[in-house]
């Protein structure tokens, strides 16, 4: 008999591998049978539990992933048994006792994650329920991480996810990917979430265990393994490839933002780079345009050779604002048109959305770079201060604070 | 599952009797009995009479205060329901969604409580 000790250890190194790997595709496997999120994670959360001690004693299974399913299903199927008959699923039992019958000791596990990330980011959810559902659930990452990537505590974050699983329960939010008549609004939900994950491991650096943007990219990657072909969901990881390839120049030694233009390129990640114009090329091949097609080509062309390809981007942006016609995209426009030359016009059209972005702080810093460029240098002054008072990060303002700094006296 | 699909709106964005709106509103509504019918899905619905109409009350220490209106100063009042049984809420969501007043108010989908979770 092997020693207690090291068997022990090997069980809990094994157990960790195979919940931190394969989480999301036990869970999403077991929501299907059991229709209950809560109870599906109490359900894998005892068999990981089990499987420390059988595994310690017995050795690895030969598929430790079926091991726990089953386990998991066991613990189910004890559950509701004990249920009082007044809360009793007999729907749910009946399922559990045809899949226990079945037996699916070497089949594969039916890879359910799609219908999980389609619930997990139900628009019937507050998006930021959405984003740590989707990263509890499919992602395993655990409460406090995802507290930490938001600046919350861990009981708040708790709650969220659990009144987030409470409502699915009891507003009867489907476990189901969406039909032809939904897709795309319900697609464009789950792809709004994903990159917001993006943007906000992008905006806390890759200082966290777990690394928001690298998960988001993931997330992509799967949806894309499980629907292929998809267009704006090619655009999406795409667009996250080409961003994140510039991750290690975005910042200068002296801790200040460097915009893609004058960013040191031999810092770039150039497989990422190939993977993500690969991926836009096989997306506008198919010929069914979308924002996230469209967003990805700008953050190519803002990466050529030559330089930021400024009139591409310009019209680039006039497609996407028939995507969202919002001020910010038409700010975006805005500082496009003047890097291409005309930096007057801009500023008409920049002046023209104070209304809507006068709290929005790249207004006040696109602004200033507009006014500092027509040689306004008084103002330009004023709108650097706003947009330096306003800045989202340290490297930002410095960015913002050397820019002011070489305006001509 | 029942659900409850609450119609919110503005009196003063509704469109006015006799005009090329109101029509299509009202065409709109008949649409969308005729469809939940159809469906097998309706339990019930009913349009309220406008707010000027309504009575508020509430009990305090014992005492019935009455008052004439809502209490609330909001913009949009309830002014009518639908009670439909289907299958889960993305079904819900789509008869909602063709609810006349969805242009102009704002629909609200609440599922019922369920008081014997066993037949579910």
């Amino acid at each position: 008999m092997a020693q207690a000790a090291p068997a022990a250890i090997a069980a809990t190194r094994a157990v960790e591998a195979v919940m931190r790997d394969h989480r999301g595709r036990l869970l999403a496997a077991l929501i299907a049978q059991l229709r209950d999120f809560q109870l599906a994670e109490d359900c894998l959360q005892e068999a990981a539990i089990s499987a420390l001690s059988h595994w310690g004693r017995a050795g690895l299974p030969d598929l430790p992933q079926n091991w726990l399913l089953r386990v998991a299903y066991r613990k189910a199927i004890d559950r509701l048994r004990g249920a009082t008959r007044e809360t009793r699923n007999t729907e749910s039992l009946a399922r559990l006792a045809r899949e226990e019958a079945a037996e699916t000791e070497d089949v594969a596990i039916p890879d359910e994650r799609l219908r999980l990330i389609f619930t997990c980011c139900h628009p019937a959810l507050e998006p930021k329920s959405q984003v740590a559902l989707t990263l509890r659930s499919v992602c395993g990452l655990t409460t406090p991480e995802i507290a930490r990537a938001f600046l919350d505590t861990d009981v708040a974050m708790g709650q969220r996810i659990s009144r987030a699983k409470a409502k699915i329960a009891q507003a009867g939010i489907p476990y189901a990917v969406p039909g032809p008549d939904d897709w795309n609004s319900r697609l464009s939900a789950v792809l709004a979430t994903v990159y917001l994950i993006f943007t906000t491991g992008y905006a806390v650096g890759p200082a966290e265990p777990r690394d928001l943007a690298a998960e988001a990219i993931f997330l992509a990657r799967l949806i894309l393994s499980l629907r292929p072909a998809e267009p704006e969901v090619e655009g999406i990881l795409a667009l996250m490839r080409l961003t994140h390839a510039r991750r290690a120049a975005r910042i200068d030694a002296g801790g200040a933002t460097v915009p893609p233009a004058v960013q040191d390129r031999s810092q770039w990640d150039h497989d990422a780079i190939a993977e993500g114009r690969a991926l836009l090329q096989t997306a506008f091949a198919r010929r069914r345009p979308g924002p996230f097609q469209i967003k990805a080509a700008i953050a190519d062309c803002q990466m050529a050779e030559a330089g930021p390809d400024w009139p591409q981007i310009a019209a680039l942006y006039d497609v996407l604002l028939q995507f969202e016609p919002t001020a910010v995209v038409a700010l975006n426009r805005a500082v496009a048109l003047s890097e291409s030359g005309q930096p007057q016009r801009a500023l008409d059209l920049v002046e023209a959305l104070e209304a809507d972005l006068s709290d929005y702080q790249p207004y006040h810093a696109a602004k200033a770079a507009l006014l500092a460029r027509l040689g306004r240098q008084a103002e330009a002054r004023r709108a650097y201060d706003r947009a330096i008072a306003g800045a989202a990060n340290p490297q930002d303002a410095a960015f913002l604070r050397r820019s002011r700094a070489a305006l001509p006296v | 599952m029942n659900y409850m699909i609450l119609i919110y709106s503005d009196p003063s964005k509704e469109p006015t009797y006799g005009t090329p709106e109101f029509d299509k509103m009202m065409g709109g509504y008949f649409a969308l009995n005729e469809k939940l019918k159809a469906d097998g899905v309706m339990r019930g619905g009913e349009a309220l009479q406008r707010v000027e109409t309504a009575t508020s009350l509430r009990t305090r220490n014992g005492k019935v205060e009455t008052m004439d209106g809502p209490f609330a100063e909001t913009r949009e009042h309830l002014g009518g329901y639908y009670l439909i049984d289907v299958p889960d809420l993305d079904a819900a969501l789509r008869y909602a969604a063709l609810v006349p007043a969805a242009d102009y108010g704002t629909i609200e989908v609440r599922p019922l409580m369920n008081y014997n979770p066993e037949g579910h």
